[in-house]
């Protein structure tokens, strides 16, 4: 399987050239880097040439690097990430595009597939990521009157208000949470010593490798 | 110039759900309509959201195994199925082949479930009630063959990474005699209960076609049944395509594309089975899709429990950096004990990286795309949902029709709130 992505990969560089930032097989998975700017040619030659034919797009989701490998993160912010399936040639295409600015905003992919309406609805809502030319850009996992990102790493998981019954008003409100931020975090880690050779290759990394004992 | 007054033409807009017997859980719909004709709707869903996601970044990964169960509540074990392939992924593992052969027959298992779930409430929408009461008659003990296996009817929590949890028991659970039931019935159930899970999971596939054959009397041929479904909510395979559709949605519009097939996991490719599909593309063609893929995975069910017969085996890898220790060592040995205290605290690392694992769910295509920083806990798990692709075609499928093809409509969508708020 590997062998057929790899040369997929090929055809995906031979084709769009240095619109791509980055192009690699992992776990048997071709994932495609480009650019925020050429996402609507791009998309529609991978899904109209001969060599690609992703007819469907499976998926949509955002991704918030705001916390990744402990604050190591060095680049943008955002990532939208779409998975791509084409049913005749069986094969399938992650596209990975990263975004920064506040709101971080894309050019919508649903003149393209028609299934990236809900998806991108839903991006939006979780993440703050706003969709140029999305024909109807509204909330749609979270409540009416949601205010804030709840998938966002600067957002707790907690949330910020709850709902009760309030009896005088005779109605449902909302106030501020009363709960504590008691979360059941079990201690990260993230050196695991008991992988003998991903710690060594950690510890050429970073340097530190010191507290890889049992 | 003289204006003729135009009588005033208003359309109503129809507030269905989400407290509706026939939203299928917590569907809130806004339908824009000319008299009964839809003209335009617009599904408001997120009602049952609970952010798995969310919950699963603060967790080691195999405590979300639990959430998985509770996504799709009618096909659990086949959520944690991807999720588990997701992390099996990552790790670079690969299940034992018994305990693979056990992860293909609870799959197609938990697909008779669903769409016996399916049938049953569809038809029930439509307004066969028989057919309701069948279903969940085969469904009890199809949740029995789960309480055996896990010790939950529903909530399995069965798969983990590296194997399932156990092994396949030896003994199913009896029915104990009370006043509320005659001994005579009693003894009847436990007739199929006195061997093992196997035995009772055979006795049921050569039970099963036959009850197969009493859903189709009902309604194949029934003129109220095709007066409700022939030709409503037509999708062609193109469009199908274009709204993302997978699993028996898109076999009704006629494309041939299975995962079990196509991309086969686990022991797919050596089961004999065939992929039904259909023409038209309508309510009918969908319904007759998911009747044969039951008499299909009764197939695939036989075959297993040949195969699991033959070969006795170990379902999990002797890794106890991913799968506990057993209890009696545990209580001999220090390093098992220490393995079992890190393994439920700390749980496991996975490398930097991100994969994607899809399965055939019975609803399509459920899809887990896992975010890794090389903690021990997931930095970003997306659930991709086939219900929620589905149920986007909303407004594309009903325009045009009747009020009442709306419920055709969304049982044929065959929805699940717990999937598509996650």
């Amino acid at each position: 399987m590997s062998d057929y992505y790899n040369k997929l990969a090929d055809r995906v560089r031979e084709r769009f050239g240095d619109r791509i930032s980055d192009c690699h097989v992992q776990y048997s998975q071709l994932t495609v880097i480009i650019d925020k700017d050429c996402v609507l040619p791009v998309c529609e030659a991978l899904r109209d040439e001969d060599d690609f034919l992703f007819s469907e797009c499976v998926d949509v989701c955002g991704v918030d690097y705001l916390e990744y490998g402990d604050g190591k993160w060095e680049g943008p912010r955002f990532a939208v990430v779409y998975h791509l399936l084409s049913v005749e040639h069986n094969h399938r295409l992650r596209l990975k595009v990263f975004l920064d600015g506040e709101p971080p905003i894309i050019d919508s992919v649903t003149s393209i597939w028609t299934s990236a309406d809900w998806f991108e609805r839903e991006t939006f809502d979780l993440f703050g990521i706003v969709f140029d030319a999305h024909p109807d850009l509204r909330r749609i996992l979270t409540d009416y009157g949601f205010v804030g990102h709840p998938f966002r790493k600067d957002f707790p998981l907690i949330g910020h208000v709850e709902m009760r019954y309030d009896e005088q008003q005779q109605r449902v409100i909302y106030q501020p949470v009363s709960i504590e931020p008691r979360i059941n975090q079990p201690r990260v880690i993230r050196d695991d010593h008991r992988y003998v050779d991903r710690a060594s290759e950690a510890d050429e990394n970073t340097g530190n490798g010191d507290n890889a004992s049992a | 110039m003289e204006i003729t007054p135009v009588p005033e033409i208003r359309n109503y807009t129809l507030n269905f759900g989400p407290q509706h017997p026939a939203a299928h859980g917590v569907l809130r719909l806004i339908l824009e309509m000319d008299g009964e004709v839809i003209e335009r709707a617009d599904p408001h869903i997120g009602l049952l959201h609970r952010g798995t996601e969310k919950l699963a970044e603060s967790k080691p990964y195999n405590q979300s195994i639990g959430y998985m169960d509770r996504l799709d509540y009618v096909s659990m074990m086949c959520n944690e199925h991807a999720y588990v392939m997701a992390l099996e992924q990552m790790l670079g593992i690969e299940a034992p082949v018994r305990a693979q052969y056990i992860r293909v027959m609870f799959d197609e298992i938990t697909r008779l479930m669903n769409h016996l779930m399916w049938l049953g409430t569809h038809a029930l929408d439509v307004g066969a009630m028989t057919t309701f009461l069948y279903c969940f008659r085969e469904r009890e003990d199809l949740m029995d063959m789960y309480e055996a296996v896990s010790g939950a009817r529903m909530h399995a929590t069965y798969y983990r990474p590296g194997g399932v949890y156990r092994d396949l028991p030896n003994a199913m659970a009896q029915h104990k005699y009370s006043k509320y039931k005659s001994k005579k019935e009693i003894d009847k159930l436990n007739a199929a209960r006195s061997g093992s899970l196997l035995d009772f999971v055979e006795d049921f596939t050569s039970r099963f076609p036959g009850y197969v054959d009493d859903y189709e009397t009902l309604l194949t041929d029934n003129r109220i049944w095709k007066q409700r479904t022939v030709g409503i909510g037509v999708v062609t395979p193109e469009r199908a395509k274009q709204l993302g559709f997978t699993g028996p949605m898109l076999r009704g519009s006629g494309v041939e594309w299975d995962l079990r097939k196509k991309q086969p996991y686990e022991v797919y490719d050596k089961v004999d089975f065939d992929i039904p599909l259909g023409t038209e593309g309508d309510c009918y063609d969908r319904y007759l899709v998911r009747i044969e893929e039951m008499r299909q995975s009764n197939r695939i069910i036989k075959q297993c429990i040949n195969w699991l017969r033959a070969n006795p085996g170990s379902v999990m890898l002797d890794d106890h950096k991913l799968a506990p220790p057993k209890r009696e060592e545990m209580k001999g040995d220090m390093e098992s004990l220490i393995h079992h205290f890190k393994l439920f605290t700390e749980g496991y690392t996975l490398p930097a990286g991100e994969t994607y694992a899809a399965i055939e769910h019975p609803k399509g295509e459920f899809g887990i795309y896992l975010v890794s920083d090389g903690a021990n806990k997931p930095y970003r798990l997306k659930i991709r949902a086939p219900g929620y692709a589905h149920l986007a075609a909303m407004h594309e499928m009903s325009e045009g029709h009747m009020l009442a093809d709306v419920v055709a409509i969304i049982g044929t969508m065959d929805v699940v709130f717990g999937e598509i708020d996650r």
